[in-house]
């Protein structure tokens, strides 16, 4: 008789405490995502054409062709940076692009909704990373490729589709994270336009 | 306390009709796509500011999406195709109303689980109460 009324109020103590535990699941669970929401860097991969973007040169002086378009990028793993001369965190990242750059990596850049003059300015004064530069006045170019938060970054294949998408400032560790993820989807990063 | 609720409900109504008004520089030749752009920006999210939605937003991409769903709508899009275009662009995140999916079936499935646990406890709940009774 004694431990059935024992069992009971074991029952009936742990129905009590219910509540508690699935809110105490439910504040981690919540914490969690938030935190992970937060993270200002962030990746998605992709595998799907470059839109069709048809833009002026930066630097029209600089180039050849008329136009920048995908073709520009196409037989070569590239980068295609958007970036923009008022967006500070595109100032941080910008150390970490002249480091690839003169390590041989093709950079491309779109310069996203900026003033001419003051892209210039910038380039000038902190330096050219880029082999050559779309200049995307009205962010057409920019909500094709799905930009909201600027820099953001993709990475091209040879056959110019965009395997990974970008979004924050790239730095180091970024760049081994990203190409960590590629190498397991058979894209080496390591074989970027070396030249 | 009558007069409070009278002045704020006043002051609510003109509110929302400032913020229509704000949308209405878009015009349409027919009524029918200007109530499309209002449903299409009402139900999408301004992903620059994550809980505003583009019909409410000030910020720059919100502009300039607006400008391009009044394009699209002029261009006799669909909802279907709009909605197409800015997914396969900006993915899922641009919806207010997350899709049923795989991996959201856990969000609109807990609702109804939640239903059915507390129906399941307050019965089991129930029948020892009439036990005792008894």
């Amino acid at each position: 008789m004694e431990v059935i009324i024992k069992q009971s109020k074991v029952n009936f103590m742990v129905w009590r405490v219910m509540p508690l535990i699935i809110f105490i699941v439910l504040v981690i669970f919540f914490v969690y995502s938030l935190k992970s929401t937060q993270e200002t860097q962030t990746y998605i991969l992709e595998n799907k054409p470059l839109p069709n973007f048809k833009l002026p040169f930066l630097e029209p002086e600089k180039q050849r062709a008329q136009l920048f378009t995908p073709k520009i990028l196409h037989g070569q793993i590239a980068l295609l940076n958007v970036w923009a001369s008022w967006c500070l965190s595109c100032e941080e990242e910008h150390i970490f692009l002249m480091q690839l750059a003169h390590q041989g990596v093709a950079i491309y850049g779109i310069n996203y909704k900026d003033d001419l003059q003051s892209a210039k300015k910038w380039l000038t004064e902190l330096g050219n990373p880029y082999k050559a530069i779309g200049w995307d006045a009205y962010g057409a170019a920019g909500i094709d490729l799905g930009v909201y938060k600027t820099p953001e970054s993709f990475i091209i294949d040879e056959t110019g589709k965009i395997r990974a998408h970008y979004i924050g400032p790239l730095d180091e560790n970024a760049w081994l994270k990203l190409s960590a993820a590629l190498n397991k989807i058979g894209l080496n990063l390591e074989k970027i336009n070396y030249n | 306390m009558k007069k409070l609720i009278i002045i704020s409900s006043i002051y609510l109504a003109l509110l929302t009709t400032a913020s229509f008004a704000k949308e209405l520089i878009y015009s349409f030749p027919t009524i029918k796509q200007e109530r499309q752009f209002i449903n299409l920006i009402k139900d999408l999210r301004c992903v620059v500011c994550q809980n505003q939605s583009l019909a409410e937003s000030n910020a720059d991409l919100a502009k300039d999406l607006r400008a391009k769903i009044y394009e699209l709508i002029k261009a006799n899009n669909s909802d279907q195709e709009i909605i197409h275009f800015l997914t396969s662009r900006y993915g899922d995140f641009i919806l207010l109303k997350p899709p049923i999916k795989a991996v959201t079936i856990i969000l609109w499935g807990a609702p109804i689980l939640f239903l059915l646990g507390s129906l399941l406890v307050f019965s089991f709940l129930l029948k020892k109460r009439t036990k005792r009774f008894i």
